[in-house]
């Protein structure tokens, strides 16, 4: 509400100040300043000039009649001006209403149409705290930083700072630790499917050959290790291989002891594939995965998980619609259309993003990448 | 509710301009004294809100108000202070912000100091500028809003491009665009002149010093960008002819020559054609500088986000004014009666000369920089004008003009004594002479072309202070005698001369610095050393150093020179983990005008740092000719004949005083 009553009170400001002139009731010559006052200043310079013998008397004489023909010329001109004016009231009041009409129609239809008054503000101050705990995070890793920036062979420090890129979101720094960190300390079933987690989140979530490597490494030390284990279901899940991930995942609930932390993220994870958290013996075809499989599971998922894997995608496209420089977006974005198994979107993405990436060969090149390994064209 | 201020004032500014657009017109066609003064009035309020706007968004940004799209792309909470304030202007949305209020700024500036004006041609003009502003309201309110928000605000900014954190970046761009944008009220004045059909000797007094003011802040954004490139880009270098700097120094070239063709229609009431065509020209070309900067035509750190409707609505704005523009002097110019008749040899024809040159340089840097980009657009060949077409073309052309400088002043109106002049600038020649001779005796064997530029600065030096010299007798007449006489001489007569000085500072600078520069590019490890010129540089160690929003790999250095330590430099790489970007800051050390530059590499395999290390002698004068050559201007400006005309306020306005 105040918002609005500040808005009325600045038009109002703004009209007055078109109204403040027309209202004042003035002599209707001419105002202000006129070549002729200009002319005469020059002849004094003249005078000037010559009595500081900075010109002789001959060209002085000259300047002077030549300025006089223009202060001559100039008075001739400024004569007719004065004559008086008709319609002058009917003119301010033309000026006045239309101004007092337009000016507040066309302030208020344009903010309208691109304001958002509805926001309030957000500063840092009001915001919730977590900026300051961020900033003493930052200055944390700073100083880690700079420990391994000295002692580059300290296993230990890598691996500190690892998680700590995964939650700042800086997962190429994360993949770096911890790929030192396993070379500094030793492999170990742990250590590989960390390094896998962070591949993972580094390709935005995607299960690489690079971390199914590693998660499968992983493996190979601790047959039962539980990360590795639901990531590569995940893995599966991702290849499009439904069946096989909710058998991994029911293998992981059978494994599973009473109070392991994880059962709830796998029973979540087969809920989403659609699948029972039981084993369902038949039913489940053991070939290849297919298009109908995915589409099957699709149907078997509630409705409203559906509208908001949706929902997130459009939002991702109406982003990418208004900032197209944001190459990882446009990978994110026609990875999520293939899986929801839209390849006329994936395409037409496609085609936006190359308009978008423009000349930056870079990004295009990883663009088409992306297209080989989605086998999107041709 | 701050941001929504902002934006709401940012459209009523629209609004306001729109009206000032209008209103004036009609009362200037109907010579309507009160609707001539709703310009005024307008202006005011309009430069009013565009400022409240500017507040609002710096508001949100020194508040880091991520909820503001564009505060959020282009800041960081835990940025210092003072770029918060910087990267206010440091994207594209808020540069084109300050841009509008700038123009606004001369606006209310006309409106308030415009007392002495004509009321038509005060009319006219504001409302000329208000078409303008109404333009770029409109683009920034439909193509880069920096009012846009989102719902949620996320927790951290983008951060500021690190290479435009910098205290140069707090400077150059707005002087620049207040010299940029100053020239609009010269294009104004100009339209506003031929729409009214009247443009005599009075014109040019009235418009001289708003175009003076423009071109003293444009030489000194100029300067400043050229410094900036110089110490924060890590090359050394202080001009590149890249095609953002060519888009900036062809405003200030054609301003200078309208600076000096508005001279000769003030004295002589000739060249007015010529004079109304460069005013024109000369906004034209800063339009064109903001085309080619913000519409990602050309890459460069400037432009912040290229976006394709964002360069087609500026080139819209340009074909409107420049081509409005050039149509309506294409209709009114033949109608103005010339002025005066002059000699060839005479002040005017110094001035025309100079004029010629100054427009011919001006073309040459258009071409240079418009050619490989016209060629790439229609046949998709890219090729690249450098340095090398400048130097040979820009560079004779401005040797006959530094010659031809010191006879401008020194010859007189209409008909001037060629022979006579010559003979005053006997002894600039002949210190010219000696310099070269001096300066070949002591390189022996240096660069070639170092004597004859050193001759021409000294001589371009003198030259510019005989005037002043001879007309107030030093050296002749007692000290008091000329001292007095030296108070008495026009201000304008001393800006002439300190300006025309500075011209011979920054050449001599500009010599210096590329004949005798001297350049060392090594790899070190700490402990090793390079020298140069008697400089030994030792790098002592290396160390990592966490900044607010940066870490940095700083070399410290100690400078021996005979063995004693004379300074100990720090140069730095900084590495900006929200952009993943690094900037190199280049040390220096300054003794007298020379400098030691000293900027870092990479870091090899085996642990050892690569080293730019420059000398270089009098690079400073560069920048110190560019700062004379405002101060000039400032003097110039201060003459009193510039203020003349403005009515008494006592034989005008006795209705005005209150009653007490």
């Amino acid at each position: 509400m105040t918002l609005w009553f500040l808005f009325a009170l600045m038009t109002a400001a703004a009209i007055f100040a078109v109204l403040w002139p027309l209202g004042r009731r003035r002599g209707l010559g001419p105002r202000g300043g006129s070549d002729l006052a200009v002319y005469r200043d020059q002849l004094d310079e003249i005078v000037r000039d010559r009595a500081a013998g900075l010109i002789g008397e001959a060209e002085a004489e000259a300047a002077r009649v030549e300025v006089s023909r223009r202060l001559i010329a100039a008075a001739d001109a400024a004569k007719p001006d004065a004559a008086p004016l008709a319609g002058a009231t009917f003119r301010r009041r033309a000026a006045a209403l239309a101004v007092l009409i337009a000016l507040p129609a066309l302030a208020a239809a344009l903010y309208l149409k691109l304001g958002s008054p509805q926001l309030p503000d957000q500063q840092l101050a009001s915001r919730a705290t977590t900026p300051m705990q961020n900033r003493t995070l930052d200055t944390l890793v700073a100083q880690v930083e700079d420990h391994l920036a000295q002692n580059p062979n300290d296993g230990r420090g890598w691996e500190v700072v690892a998680p700590v890129y995964m939650r700042l979101g800086r997962f190429d720094d994360a993949v770096k630790a911890r790929r030192n960190a396993l070379r500094l300390s030793g492999a170990s079933a742990a250590r590989e499917a960390d390094l896998g987690e962070s591949l993972m989140a580094a390709a935005n979530g995607v299960v690489t050959d690079d971390a199914k490597a590693a998660f499968e490494r992983a493996l190979a030390y601790d047959p039962k290790y539980s990360k590795a284990r639901f990531f590569l279901g995940v893995a599966a899940y991702q290849d499009g291989q439904g069946s096989k991930a909710a058998d991994i995942w029911r293998d992981m609930l059978k494994d599973a002891g009473p109070d392991s932390p994880w059962i709830g993220m796998v029973r979540e994870a087969l809920a989403s594939v659609g699948a029972p958290s039981e084993p369902a013996s038949a039913q489940q075809p053991a070939s290849g995965p297919s298009a109908e499989d995915i589409a099957a599971s699709e149907q078997m998922k509630p409705e409203d998980r559906n509208a908001m894997v949706r929902g997130m995608v459009d939002r991702l496209a109406d982003r990418l619609k208004r900032d197209g420089s944001d190459l990882e977006g446009w990978l994110r974005l026609m990875r999520a259309y293939m899986v929801l198994g839209e390849r006329d979107r994936a395409l037409s993405a496609l085609a936006d993003a190359r308009r978008a990436l423009g000349h930056d060969t870079d990004k295009l090149r990883r663009l088409d990448e992306l297209v080989k390994e989605l086998k999107l064209e041709g | 509710m701050i941001a929504e201020f902002g934006h709401y004032a940012l459209v009523l500014a629209l609004g306001l301009a729109l009206v000032q657009a209008i209103v004036p017109l009609w009362g200037a066609r109907t010579s309507d004294a009160t609707l001539m003064n709703v310009a005024g009035s307008t202006a005011l309020a309009q430069f009013i809100f565009a400022a409240a706007s500017f507040a609002a968004l710096t508001a949100a940004y020194v508040g880091s108000d991520f909820s503001v799209v564009n505060v959020f792309e282009n800041s960081h909470s835990a940025m210092p202070l003072l770029y918060k304030f910087t990267s206010v202007w440091g994207n594209h949305e808020g540069s084109m912000l300050l841009w509008v209020l700038i123009l606004a700024l001369f606006g209310a500036l006309v409106a308030l100091f415009g007392s002495n004006l004509p009321a038509t041609l005060k009319a006219n003009a504001l409302a000329v500028q208000a078409w303008i502003a109404s333009a770029f309201y409109l683009f920034i309110l439909i193509t880069s809003n920096p009012f846009a928000r989102i719902a949620q605000a996320p927790a951290e900014g983008r951060d500021l491009n690190p290479i435009l954190q910098d205290i140069g970046l707090a400077v150059h761009p707005p002087l620049l665009y207040l010299g940029y944008v100053g020239f609009s009220i010269s294009f104004s004045f100009a339209i506003a002149a031929l729409i009214d059909g009247r443009i005599d000797a009075a014109w040019a007094r009235w418009v001289r010093p708003w175009t003076l003011v423009a071109w003293m802040f444009l030489t000194l954004g100029i300067a400043m960008g050229s410094y900036w490139a110089y110490y924060e880009l890590g090359w050394g270098g202080w001009w590149f002819w890249d095609p953002v700097e060519n888009a900036s120094l062809m405003p200030w070239i054609a301003g200078t020559a309208l600076l000096h063709s508005a001279v000769v229609m003030e004295k002589r009431n000739a060249l007015k054609v010529w004079t109304i065509l460069l005013a024109i020209l000369a906004f034209s070309l800063s339009l064109l500088g903001t085309f080619l900067v913000r519409s990602g035509v050309l890459t460069s750190v400037h432009t912040f986000a290229s976006d394709p409707s964002r360069g087609v609505f500026i080139l819209a704005i340009l074909v409107l004014f420049i081509g409005g523009g050039l149509a309506l002097y294409a209709w009114r110019a033949p109608l103005l009666k010339q002025g005066g008749i002059f000699a060839p040899i005479s002040r005017e024809g110094a001035l025309v000369f100079n004029n010629l040159f100054l427009t011919s340089a001006c073309a040459t840097v258009f071409i240079g920089t418009l050619y490989p980009l016209a060629l790439e657009a229609l046949t998709g060949d890219k090729i690249s004008v450098g340095a090398p077409f400048f130097n040979l073309t820009f560079g004779p052309l401005f040797v006959p003009l530094l010659i031809a400088l010191p006879f401008g002043p020194l010859l007189a109106w209409k008909r001037g004594d060629l022979f006579g002049a010559a003979q005053r600038l006997m002894w600039a020649a002949a210190l010219g002479v000696v310099a070269l001779a001096a300066t070949f005796a002591i390189q022996r064997g240096g660069p070639v072309l170092a004597p004859f530029g050193v001759g021409l600065a000294v001589y371009v030096m003198i030259g510019a202070i005989i005037d002043p010299i001879e007309r107030i007798g030093l050296f002749r007449q007692p000290f008091a005698v000329a001292f007095a006489r030296a108070r008495g001489l026009p201000r304008s007569a001393w800006g002439t001369a300190v300006a025309h000085f500075a011209a011979g500072m920054l050449l001599f600078g500009v010599i210096a610095e590329s004949q005798w520069n001297s350049e060392r590019i090594v790899s070190l490890k700490p402990g090793e050393s390079v020298s140069v010129r008697g400089y030994d540089l030792t790098l002592d160690n290396m160390i990592q150093r966490p900044g607010p929003n940066y870490r940095e790999l700083v070399a410290r250095f100690s400078v021996r020179r005979d063995g004693a330590v004379v300074d100990v430099l720090e140069p730095a790489k900084r590495t900006f983990p929200q952009r993943q970007m690094s900037t190199t800051e280049a040390a220096l050390m300054t003794v007298g005008a020379s400098q030691l530059y000293l900027s870092l590499g990479d870091i090899g395999s085996d642990g050892a740092i690569a080293v730019r290390l420059y000398h270089k002698p009098l690079v400073l004068l560069i920048w110190f000719g560019c700062i004379v050559m405002v101060l000039g201007g400032a003097l110039s400006l201060s003459d009193r004949r510039l203020r003349v005309g403005a009515p008494k306020p006592a034989r005008h306005k006795p209705s005005l005083q209150p009653a007490e």
